[in-house]
């Protein structure tokens, strides 16, 4: 009972909301944080090469980057998608995997090359969406029906080959070896060109379409999305549509890279993807990331690569090292981002 | 009292927009709604009254088509509609505000209102003109917030109003808000009558929904309490009294509700010690609150009094460690006490009961009795065990003590009822036997009879040897409740009045006083040491 209500406005008052003053907020929002250390981290592990390590500043080795991870960056822009509503995909490494064999298969078979394209594409966004109604409409966890995708997609490549299927087709040969020459005499692949557009197209949809709106809400509550009428279901069944037409695509660009379909493909990939977002500042919780941060996230682990054979002497496994290492301290960071928020 | 016809009120010649009729709802063990009728008519305020479980959540629910209806029909201006979901109701003309904030609080205050209705331009979403459709919406509320910031950065009670301006923005039919006002202070409260009136002459049906009678009184035209799940009756709100009311919604007489508080009135003078249990010196945080005094002894309530923002809800989290403060240091038994976190406070028996019950409360998919459990284990160390008797008594205790309906030990606290939700909230700090207490609003959304629990119940803690620390907008509450008053304003400590003799409009002319206040030294203010 609220028997004495407070004086209403007393004369000379200020209006409600200014006698709660706003908080000024830093000039940068808070968000943009994340991404901003991933870039700062990128360019100073950058420094540090081009300090050490003669020939290691050089255009050249920063598109090496870009030709070497293409697949990677279209992996991880559709792995945004989904850790974006809270969910994951642990599928995508074997969807990889799955693409070059359909794909080199395929072409052994005679099809045409943008027939074998389509059918990729279309394989992957197929078996995305089925993922996605499973998890949605059963409310299992992505965790598990995800990686029930990853065994089903990975015994699907023993079953059309347990052999490595070499891809001898011209336009996919064309492709693999075809470059673009930049100004400043730096080249890079037609797959560098795609991975960037994808990236571009993927930051359109999460920012200005509804679509991508809804992604952002359904990660930051699923159930207050519901009520506020959006379309839920669209948003976490597209992201599984998306982070499959994506692996596709990145199966595709990684059989231009290798120009073989193999079973053994992309072991573990899907987990590279995930360490990506992740460095890129994308919550694994859901509702706050940005797809560029993930575009930095792969140029991270890139570059760490890039380092241990520019140093040559260090096994390969120091990369696994350095990016657990800094996987650690990322989510560290981001836990304290979110707890100094509160 | 008396039950009018439909139509004897107003001079309304309208059809009904909304006819609801035979409406059951049943859930595991719960018959939530029994053979209900509603009946919405264009410009009118209908309020939905009921004690908490009274089924007037899910009789929304079963409008918008969050669930579906065991049994009725509803229609929608003559025609029959079954909703498969609140998107379905939206765009046939029903806006909601749902109990609680419902909103993504991940993204701006601009989304958040026009989330799914965004103005777009050349195949994008047009940032611009969605932050000045929003800016306008806001200013309509009367609400000064940048339409860009992020929804968490601002508290509950600018959350609550972003919520209704989204709902006020669809331009609907039928207006639904479900406890609206839980959280806003009088001058926001009129605010938002401003804008239901306004809506209403536009010939908008408005669903009311609120524990404040006053309120209720205040701004609707009709109204139907239900009771247990059913209809009690249809009532012109010009034609009933609040007595009458009260009856109608408890199903008992009003004595027993005065009883009760008349048993608080009572006990509340405690006996406090005299040796200060927890001793504040100059403890603040820039931006949150100014460094301030504070000593509770045990067996003591302190109010604290201030508007809205003024800071009460910061100066808690201070004492709880939540928020981290950047000077002044806390004493408990005259020992220093670092504050590191809400653990180190926890661990000096300090607890604190949050306004936010959504976001930092409760486990939603846990039972009452793990919600209860899970703090008693939290508070013993987890080496230790509790045995099953033990956690079961102590569940039956605390259920039946605050009388959470139902109860069900086994029942998901996402399930139950907001009021009920709250009750659990308290019972979970209630057993890890603090010393002191912090409660933030802990009567908010709680009915009539309830809340007069609540109260009793805090006098009686008090008397038991506990300190509270006593937090709430209804400054009837503080008043009658403390021992002492502490007035917050603009987020700084302005007086400290002794309970016993300050009465409601002493503390209301402080709070609305200008910056004299500071110096100004009453017989009943104590200079804080
Ligand atoms: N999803 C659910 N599953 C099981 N029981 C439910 C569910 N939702 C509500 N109930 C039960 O239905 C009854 C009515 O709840 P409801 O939320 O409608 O109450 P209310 O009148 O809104 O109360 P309050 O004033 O506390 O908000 C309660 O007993 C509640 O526990
Ligand atoms: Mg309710």
């Amino acid at each position: 009972m609220k028997a004495a209500q407070l004086p209403t406005r007393p004369e000379g008052a200020a209006p409600v909301a200014t006698s709660r003053p706003a908080r000024r907020r830093t000039p940068v929002p808070t968000r943009f944080l994340p991404v901003i250390a991933t870039f700062v981290l990128f360019v100073a592990m950058f420094g540090v090469g081009s300090v050490r390590y003669e020939g290691f500043a050089s255009g050249q080795v920063v598109a090496n980057l870009f030709i070497d991870n293409a697949f990677l960056i279209v992996l991880a822009v559709g792995m945004t998608f989904v850790i974006l509503t809270g969910g994951i995909d642990l599928s995508v490494g074997s969807v990889v995997a799955l693409s070059t064999m359909v794909a080199a298969a395929g072409l052994q078979a005679g099809w045409s090359a943008p027939l074998t394209i389509l059918a990729v594409l279309a394989m992957g966004s197929g078996f995305g969406l089925l993922m996605g109604l499973v998890i949605h409409y059963f409310e299992i966890q992505p965790f598990i029906v995800t990686l029930a995708g990853l065994f089903l997609a990975r015994g699907l490549c023993y079953v059309i080959s347990v052999e490595s299927i070499p891809i001898k087709d011209d336009t996919f040969r064309s492709i693999a070896t075809g470059v673009i020459e930049l100004p400043g005499g730096t080249v890079i692949t037609p797959s560098v060109v795609i991975a960037l557009v994808v990236v571009a197209v993927a930051a359109y949809v999460l920012h200005l379409t509804r679509f991508g709106r809804t992604v952002y809400a359904v990660g930051g509550s699923e159930s207050s999305a519901r009520l506020m009428g959006l379309a839920t279901a669209r948003a976490k069944v597209g992201v599984y549509v998306i982070s499959g037409f994506c692996s596709a695509l990145a199966g595709l660009l990684f059989s231009f890279y290798m120009l073989s379909g193999y079973s053994l493909h992309a072991v573990g990939m899907e987990l590279d993807a995930i360490a990506a977002v992740v460095i890129g500042g994308t919550l694994l919780s859901g509702g706050v990331g940005l797809v560029v941060g993930s575009l930095l996230g792969v140029l991270v682990l890139g570059t760490i690569q890039t380092f241990i054979s520019f140093e040559g002497t260090l096994s390969s496994w120091w990369t696994k090292i350095a990016i657990g290492t800094l996987l650690l301290i990322f989510i560290v960071m981001q836990r304290l981002f979110v707890g100094r928020k509160a | 009292m008396t039950q009018t016809q439909a139509d004897d009120l107003r001079p309304t010649t309208a059809e009904p927009v909304v006819l609801m009729r035979g409406i059951s709802i049943e859930f595991p063990g719960v018959k939530a709604l029994q053979d209900v009728d509603l009946t919405l008519r264009p410009g009118e305020v209908h309020a939905l009254m009921g004690e908490n479980g009274a089924g007037k959540s899910t009789l929304i629910k079963a409008l918008t088509g969050v669930y579906t209806p065991d049994a009725g029909t509803t229609t929608l201006n003559g025609v029959q509609v079954a909703f498969h979901g609140p998107a379905a109701a939206q765009s046939a003309g029903i806006s909601t505000v749902y109990q609680e904030v419902n909103l993504c609080s991940n993204l701006s205050v601009a989304e958040n209102i026009l989330l799914g209705r965004e103005p777009r331009r050349l195949g994008g979403i047009d940032g611009r003109a969605m932050r000045a459709r929003s800016a306008e919406v806001l200013a309509r509320m009367g609400l000064d917030v940048d339409p860009a910031s992020i929804l968490s950065s601002h508290p509950i009670a600018i959350q609550q109003l972003v919520a209704i301006a989204r709902a006020v923005e669809i331009d609907s039919r039928v207006l639904i808000l479900d406890e609206p006002t839980s959280s806003l202070d009088a001058d926001e409260v009129a605010e938002l009558f401003r804008v239901i009136r306004s809506l209403r002459d536009e010939g908008v049906a408005i669903v009311f929904v609120s524990h404040f009678l006053e309120q209720v009184f205040e701004i609707s035209d009709r109204m139907t309490v239900l009771r247990n799940g059913r209809v009690v009756g249809e009532y012109a709100t010009a034609e009933l009294t609040r007595l009458e009311l009260v009856s109608a919604m408890l199903g008992r007489e009003m004595d027993l509700l005065e009883e009760i508080e008349r048993a608080v009135a009572e006990s509340a003078p405690s006996d406090a010690t005299d040796t200060p249990l927890v001793r504040v010196t100059g403890l603040g945080r820039t931006g949150a609150i100014e460094p301030f005094d504070l000593t509770i002894r045990a067996g003591e309530v302190v109010g604290l009094a201030g508007l809205l923002g003024s800071g009460r809800t910061e100066l808690a989290r201070l004492l709880f460690a939540a928020d981290r403060a950047d000077a002044g240091h806390v004493e408990v038994d005259g020992r220093p006490l670092r504050l590191r976190g809400p653990r180190s406070a926890i661990a000096a028996g300090i607890a604190f009961c949050s306004e936010d019950r959504k976001g930092e409360g409760l486990v939603a998919d846990l039972s009452i009795r793990d919600n209860l459990v899970l703090a008693m284990q939290a508070a013993r160390g987890w080496a230790r065990p509790i045995p099953r008797r033990t956690k079961d008594e102590l569940v039956e205790k605390y259920i039946e003590a605050l009388d959470i309906r139902p109860g069900n030990p086994d029942a998901l606290i996402g399930n139950l009822s907001g009021g009920n939700q709250q009750k659990v909230l308290l019972a979970r700090w209630l057993v890890t036997e603090p010393r002191l207490l912090i409660l933030d609003e802990p009567t908010r959304g709680i009915d009539v009879g309830a809340k007069a629990q609540i109260q009793k119940l805090v006098a009686d803690l008090a008397a038991g040897g506990m300190a509270v620390l006593y937090i709430s907008a209804e400054l009837e509450e503080v008043v009658r409740l403390s021992d002492r008053v502490v007035v917050l304003r603009d987020h700084r400590k302005i007086a400290e009045l002794d309970g016993r003799d300050v009465s409601v409009s002493d503390v209301m002319a402080l709070i609305a006083s200008g910056d004299q206040a500071d110096h100004r030294s009453g017989g009943t203010e104590r200079k804080a040491s």
